[in-house]
């Protein structure tokens, strides 16, 4: 076990609590770098695949695991992040700036939309937001000059200063250009946590009232939050329409929100890890579940909805038996050996609390 | 004629929103949870019913059925929380609405597993035959609908509002732990509204699969219901039937006189403009906490 013998503050808040963390999250990154060396382009069209849900996953977080407000309408500022991006593409600019601008405005649009959402919490918020989502699918649809409508639209390739990257014939490009918008973004989280801002967001999470008590602005933290959380989001989105190659008013449905915002339940609320694990699960299950149903029943069956409903199995299972998700049970796991043999059982319990209507009838 | 005709036809939709925003409603009132699932207890209701009373699969009269398949409902919902929900007592909001999310996805791929995908119609004595009321049609199937949800709305308002074990559930919702020092059983009480929940949402199930055919999806009519629920004001039972009334009928009002596109966006659009100056529905219960 480590020991951190902390003789300042600005040991709280660095990057890398100590060097041999800093080595393997720089291990890490190479190994990443160095992937479409070590396997065929199929899978590094997969690994991009995961990098993306990534992407939108750490959006979601932000809001929902670092600030507490679920939301369920995250595939709207998809379709936003996605629609920006190609539209502004198609005015002419170059992607270098179309593609961070197209985030920006995700994240306006966002913390626009959240300024009447904040007076709402906890279930009203999250049915705003279901709200939100069904209603961007019909949005597309009545906006048919900008977005195409229901024959959709084809992103052009991309071109940063005459080099070009195409998700089908050079995978290996697209994948590099996914990997650093993943690090950004990560880093950018990861800052953000550090920063006075990152620990309002947690207050806020924790405990609205306190937080108001030490003097935080709970409407203009959760603003700033729902911004910022879309504007990842909409990198994601828009690398996603890249991604799929080509995409509708139907590609960022309401199905699209729930395996978002349950991919991080899955792989852990509240850490940046969380969102990566819980994408690599939600990129790989239709895989895994098609490879194991030709071992068991042979190939050609189809069982219509098998994904959703193993899907929903897997999710209800974490719920009840590990909270924490999957980073949760490696923090146990590893936990467990480092404190060899002082572990005790209830070191992870969580205090439970009595409900309370906040109806007065 | 014709605006009578669109309201009539309105308010009997509007009734089957009503009658699954009820359950989300005597959840929410009891146990201060959110059942996402409950549009796919009326979609699991119906199909039970179906199986049962269907010439192909058990071919039992409708009315032995439909009670039993009310109280196949109510054990579910009373087993789901006994061997799931229970053990989320005490743990935030956000958890019980992702596993009911989860659960909804886990029953449609059940249901259709086992009664397929394809729309089935129920057999069912209410599907027969139309009433003239002067000028305006009615399906039998309407007119039950309609009576049918006042009589429940009706009959569970006065349960909460009467009946000893109505009142310990209120109790149990507005404050648990006071609730336990009134020695009521407040994990049973959840228990038994979550059965009572899932006999509404068979009942809704009936009705719904009486008016028309069903398949495995009828149950993504929750999120109407939700809307429905909302602009009640959760909490409020008379609260969710006015919702699931306003919702049914701007609906036919809304495909007749607006073009197109506009027309499903109609009831999402009136959801958030009642979430944005009414954050708690018409019917509010919720003051703001003051620090």
């Amino acid at each position: 076990m480590r020991i951190h013998f902390k003789t300042t503050y600005e040991q709280d808040i660095r990057l890398f609590p100590d060097l041999w963390t800093a080595c393997v999250y720089g291990a890490l990154i190479l190994l990443a770098f160095a992937l479409p060396y070590l396997i065929n382009e199929f899978y590094v069209g997969e690994v991009t695949n995961v990098l993306i849900w990534a992407i939108a996953g750490l959006g979601l977080m932000l809001l929902t695991g670092q600030t507490g407000q679920a939301s369920l309408g995250h595939a709207a500022f998809l379709a936003i992040g996605c629609y920006t991006n190609t539209i502004l593409i198609e005015q002419g600019l170059p992607f270098i700036i179309a593609f961070p601008l197209a985030g920006v405005i995700t994240g306006v649009v966002g913390a626009i939309i959240a300024i009447p959402a904040l007076r709402l919490h906890g279930i009203y918020l999250a049915i705003a937001t279901i709200a939100l989502s069904i209603l961007a699918d019909d949005i597309i649809v009545l906006l048919e000059p900008w977005t195409g409508g229901v024959s959709g639209k084809f992103p052009e390739m991309i071109s940063i200063f005459g080099f070009e990257i195409e998700r089908w014939t050079m995978p290996t490009r697209f994948y590099y250009l996914v990997l650093v918008v993943t690090i950004i973004c990560t880093l950018f989280y990861r800052n953000l946590l550090r920063s006075p801002l990152g620990r309002a967001f947690a207050a806020v999470r924790d405990s609205e009232v306190s937080a108001t008590a030490m003097g935080v602005h709970i409407a203009r933290t959760k603003a700033t939050a729902f911004g910022l959380s879309c504007m990842i989001t909409g990198w994601a989105g828009a690398l996603m329409g890249y991604y799929a190659g080509t995409f509708n008013n139907e590609t960022f449905s309401i199905v699209i929100s729930i395996t978002l915002l349950m991919m991080i339940v899955i792989g852990g609320l509240g850490s940046i890890h969380g969102a990566f694990f819980g994408a690599v699960v939600v990129a790989f299950l239709p895989q895994g579940l098609s490879i194991l149903k030709d071992g068991l029943i042979g190939g050609g069956v189809a069982i219509p909805g098998l994904e959703t409903g193993v899907f929903g199995m897997i999710l209800i299972l974490f719920i009840l038996f590990e909270p924490m998700g999957i980073y949760g049970r490696w923090l146990k796991i590893r936990i467990w050996f480092e404190l060899f043999p002082f572990a005790r059982k209830d070191m992870f319990r969580r205090q439970k609390s009595y409900l309370k209507t906040e109806r007065l009838r | 004629m014709e605006v009578l005709q669109l309201l009539v036809s309105g308010l009997a939709n509007g009734c089957v929103y009503g009658l699954i925003a009820l359950g989300f409603v005597l959840i929410y009132k009891a146990t201060e949870a959110v059942n996402f699932a409950q549009g796919d207890f009326m979609m699991l209701g119906a199909f039970v019913t179906l199986g049962l009373t269907n010439a192909e699969y058990m071919d039992l009269p409708f009315w032995i059925a439909a009670p039993l398949a009310i109280s196949i409902m109510a054990v579910l919902g009373y087993l789901l929380d006994f061997f799931i929900l229970r053990h989320l007592f005490g743990q935030s909001q956000t958890a019980v609405v992702i596993l009911t999310i989860a659960l909804g996805f886990v029953l449609r791929f059940v249901a259709g597993l086992i009664w397929g995908h394809e729309p089935q119609t129920l057999e069912s004595p209410l599907a027969l035959g139309d009433v003239q009321f002067g000028g305006v049609v009615l399906g039998m199937a309407d007119v039950a609908v309609i009576v049918v949800t006042f009589l429940l709305t009706w009959s569970l308002y006065q349960f909460f509002q009467r009946t000893k074990l109505g009142l310990a559930m209120q109790a149990a919702s507005q404050n648990q732990m006071a609730a336990y020092f009134m020695g009521i059983p407040v994990r049973r009480v959840q228990g038994l509204i979550w059965g009572l929940a899932g006999a509404t949402a068979a009942v809704a199930g009936i009705l719904f699969a009486s008016k028309g055919a069903i398949d495995p999806n009828a149950g993504l009519l929750g999120i109407k219901a939700f809307a429905a629920a909302v602009i009640g004001g959760f909490g409020s039972l008379p609260g969710a039937l006015a919702g699931g009334l306003i919702v049914g009928v701007i609906e036919p009002f809304a495909a007749r006189y607006l073009a197109a596109g506009y027309s499903q966006i109609a009831p999402y659009a009136l959801l958030l403009a009642v979430l944005i100056f009414r954050p708690h529905g018409l019917f509010s219960q919720v003051r703001v906490k003051k620090v």
